[in-house]
This record gives C-alpha cells, structure tokens and sequence, in this order.
C-alpha cells in the first residue's frame, strides 16, 4: 500500500521536475504507440469499410482470420517481426532491429486486425437502406463511403481507442524489437519491467501512474470527441 | 458547452506534447543521422550489469569515448552468447567461463577479455532452516539445502548464475528436482524478489543483492568460496564468420572497458552509494591469475 502511495507522489514529483528521462520515454511511448495507430487506422479502416460492403467468395475465412488476429499474443507478433528484422533474417539489412521503427511496425500489426475488426462491426452495424439510399440520392461511392464513415463515427472512435490502448500497453512485443535501450527503445511499460527488475518498486509506480494519466487522458479525448456530433 | 471546453483544453494538451514529440524529434537528428550503419554498436550484456545499475554509469562515456550509438540488450548470458552464435550482436559482456569458452573454441567470438569480477554469495532467509551459515564449501551448503528441502529459487534461464548453479548442483552430485527446487525463468532482480518474498534461498552475484538490499530481508550466508568468484569478460564476435558484425565498434567497446577511464568508471560504481564498489577490476589479468 505504501509503494502506491508513494509512486503516486514520486509520480508528481518527477513530471513536475521536469526529470528529463522521464520525458524522453514518455514522449518516445506517444510517438511510438501514436504513429503505429495512425499506420493501422489508415490501413485498417478502409479494410474494414471493404469486409463490411463487398460480398464475396472467402469473406467469412477473412472476417474470422481478423477476429483471430484480435486476440494474437503481442508477443508472438515480436517474435515475428524478430526473425524477420536480426542480422540473419530476410530484412537484416535495414537494420531495423532495437529501433523505434521496429517497434512502430510491430505495434502497427498488433493494432492492425483490432482497427479493421471494429470498423467492420461499426459499419456493418449501420441500417443497410442507408447506402442503397445514399447512392439513389446520387452519391458517388465515394462520398457514400465518406458518409458511412461518419455515420458509424461511435465505433470507429471505439476502434482507435481500442488500438491505441493495446499498443500503449503492450510490453513483451516492444521488450523484444525494441530491446529497452536507454535513450532509444525504452517506453514507459518497458521502463516499468525494468525498474522492478531492480527492485525500484517506487519508481516502477511512478512511471505507472504517468503511463494510465496518458493513457486515461487520450481516451478522455477520444471518448468526447466520440460523443460531441458537432466536432465531427 | 462543458464537454468542449474540456476537449478544447484536451485537444491543446494533446497538441503540446505532440510539439514537444517533434521538438524532441529535431533534437535527436543528430543521432539518427550518426545511426546509419557503422555508427551502431550492439552488445548484448548479462542482466546483472543493467540491473546492479552499471550500464547507466558506463554509457555516455562509451558512447563519447568510441563515437558509436550503444545498443546494449539485456539479457542472460545463455541468450547473449545465442545471440553471438547468430551473429545479432557485435561484442557480448558476460559472466560464464565454461559456455565462453566453448564459443571462443568454435570460432563465433575472439579476444576474450576478463574486465572486473566479483563474487556469487548464497542469500537465504534468517531462520535459515538448512544451516548453511557460515559454511566456507558452497558445494556443502548445496547439499545441506537439498537434504533439508529447503525452498530453493533457480533463474532457470540459461545465464550465468543459472550455469554456475547447476555445476554447484552437479558438484554436490544431486539432481535438483522436487517441490523445494523453483525455477522463475527470469533475471537476478525478479528471482531475488522471488525468493526474498517466498523466504527461499537462492544464489545472487554481490552487486545485485547489494543494489536490491533495501527490499530484501535475505541475508548473506555463505559466502568467500572460490567456486563462487564472478568473472566478466568481453568478447568480440568474429566478423571472419559474420561478415555483418561491426568489428571496429565491437574492438572500440572492449578497449574502452579496459581503458584507464572504463575500468576507473567501473571500479567507483557503487562506493558512494553502497560504501563498498560493486565490482572489481581485472585489467589486464586474466582467469588463470585466479587459478582456473
């Protein structure tokens, strides 16, 4: 009990300090966990606005080949990207290993298949008469598209803060793409396994609490934004 | 009305940490444009150099004195050594004799070179229900904890301290096996915690009972045998086998650890904080000045 108390307060102390460490992995953990988000919303969404309007042959092996994807182990997914990034694997050259870059593929294909598996729930959801409709008032496809889109807002919204929040909180992946470098790869969650590793149990808390202030103020965001029709 | 207020504010909120993303983004160029091939070093380190807290008194200095961007994985030394054998890193920090040697024999890695040692102390409980304490034989003490089956905590993990344990075991002629024989799977820190939390005993190098002893209530019982000394050494992998690896880097990153300032680096880590160093340095001696 007291180590929460006080991960609370050294959680105060080290974001108003200014600790630069700190600020340097919580911001490396937006930009990572940001851009990944981005990458699987742009690839996703559209994914998903195709699974839900097109009818044909293998549709249900690929719906349920992406419901699949939602629950894969991030850790398996590291692992994936591992063999494919090392020296010794068919990417090695790039020398993507241990850099943000690789954490930002991994966790951009860990939030891939959650971003097209609920964009297609949100928009499959939607009263089918509304495109039909959309397209005999003379729509093109793709402002019908567009349309839709804006019409199944509440889930697509669900979908980015489901993405994101799978991504912020993943650990084993980034651990192992990443490697934890000071300075480089260290994130907050893996900053965490570390500092309990060497037994700041105080610290781990602190940086805890400012992983779930970020995290909670982005879903806050993302949460209003879902609910206000006007900003959209 | 209060809903946008709070998003306005939100959304601002959001903007500034994204400038200071980008700020910091533009700060850092200079690293990324340093970061193109050469420029890297990987050294994949034992988890007791990361977690006993030397690996952030050495960096900047090896990064300034070498000029390469360190990447140092941290993982147990049956990992680090697979690693070499796969030519993923350019040098490797480690901590187990027998398995070195065997990746020295085989050609992955040259120049091996000890750096510091320290020692391996049998951490137990108090009550100490095996009575090992003050056994000068760490052999004795295994087969006394075995006999007694009492609650023993392994990393199980293939590193350093786990190979050096099973040769304590195979020593002591007892196969561990048993509900008192744990295995974590995990690093010094974690199974120290583990075994400090399940009142167990467990083997510990010094400098990661020293830096963790504030949470624990283990207690050195055995300790001084000289089975339980700790050498460290580098190693550079061969770049005649992995023509990938950058040996320049890998040579700068052993010469600086035995240089003037990286062996007086490693020597002062801890004294101030610990009132006795966590390491000990070895410049220039070899195993064999300790009899193996």
């Amino acid at each position: 009990m007291n180590t929460i108390v006080e991960g609370a307060i050294r959680a105060f102390e080290l974001l108003t300090s200014g600790d630069r460490d700190v600020f340097q992995v919580t911001v490396l953990t937006l930009v990572v966990s940001g851009i990944a988000t981005v990458i699987s919303l742009l690839l996703g969404i559209p994914l998903g606005l195709w699974l839900a309007l097109e009818d044909f042959a293998g549709k249900q092996v690929l719906i349920s080949l992406v419901n699949f994807g939602m629950g894969l182990p991030p850790v398996v997914m590291g692992l994936v990207v591992s063999l494919l990034l090392w020296r010794s694997g068919p990417l090695g050259s790039l020398n993507l290993m241990y850099t943000p870059t690789a954490m930002i593929l991994t966790q951009a294909a860990i939030a891939f298949p959650i971003v097209v598996g609920f964009s297609f729930a949100a928009i499959v959801s939607l009263n089918p008469n509304l495109r039909l409709r959309l397209l005999s008032m003379g729509a093109t496809p793709w402002q019908v598209n567009w349309l839709l889109i804006k019409e199944a807002r509440l889930g697509l919204v669900a979908a980015v803060i489901a993405g994101f929040g799978r991504v912020i909180s993943e650990v084993g992946a980034s651990m192992m793409v990443g490697g934890n470098i000071k300075g480089q790869t260290r994130v907050l969650t893996t900053a965490i396994v570390m500092e309990v590793g060497k037994g700041n149990y105080d610290i781990a808390m602190a940086i805890a609490f400012i992983l779930l202030m970020i995290t909670y103020s982005v879903v806050v965001s993302l949460t209003i934004l879902q609910q206000d029709k006007k900003l959209l | 009305m209060v809903a946008k207020i709070i998003s306005t504010f939100l959304v601002s909120w959001l903007m500034v940490i994204c400038t200071g993303c980008a700020s910091n983004l533009v700060q850092q160029k200079p690293t990324t444009a340093r970061s193109s091939t050469n420029k890297i070093l990987i050294v994949a380190m034992t988890t007791s150099i990361e977690d006993s807290g030397l690996l952030n008194d050495l960096i900047a200095a090896i990064e300034n004195k070498t000029g390469y961007q360190l990447k140092s994985i941290s993982v147990g030394t049956g990992q680090a050594l697979a690693l070499a054998e796969k030519g993923e890193v350019d040098a490797v920090f480690v901590n187990s004799p027998l398995a070195e040697k065997k990746v020295l024999q085989d050609g992955t890695v040259m120049n091996r070179r000890l750096v510091m040692h320290n020692d391996f102390v049998i951490v137990g409980p108090a009550a100490d229900k095996a009575q090992i304490r003050g056994k000068k034989d760490a052999v004795e003490a295994f087969s006394l904890i075995a006999k007694n089956q009492a609650l023993f905590f392994s990393r199980g993990d293939d590193s350093g301290t786990n190979k050096l344990e099973r040769d304590l075991w195979k020593q002591a002629n007892i196969i561990p096996i048993g509900a008192w024989y744990q295995q974590t799977g995990a690093g010094m820190g974690h199974t120290l915690q583990v075994a400090n939390d399940k009142k167990g005993y467990t083997l510990v190098d010094r400098a990661t009972y020293l830096f963790q002893k504030k949470n624990l209530s283990l207690q050195i019982l055995v300790e001084g045998d000289k089975k339980l000394l700790n050498l460290y050494h580098v190693m550079e992998v061969n770049p005649q086998k992995f023509p990938q690896v950058n040996k320049t880097a890998a040579r700068a990153f052993s010469d600086f650890l035995l240089s003037g300032e990286g062996q007086r680096l490693i020597a002062a880590h801890g004294k101030n904080k610990f009132g006795q160093p966590l390491f000990f340095v070895d410049g220039g001696k070899t195993e064999k000045d300790y009899g193996f």
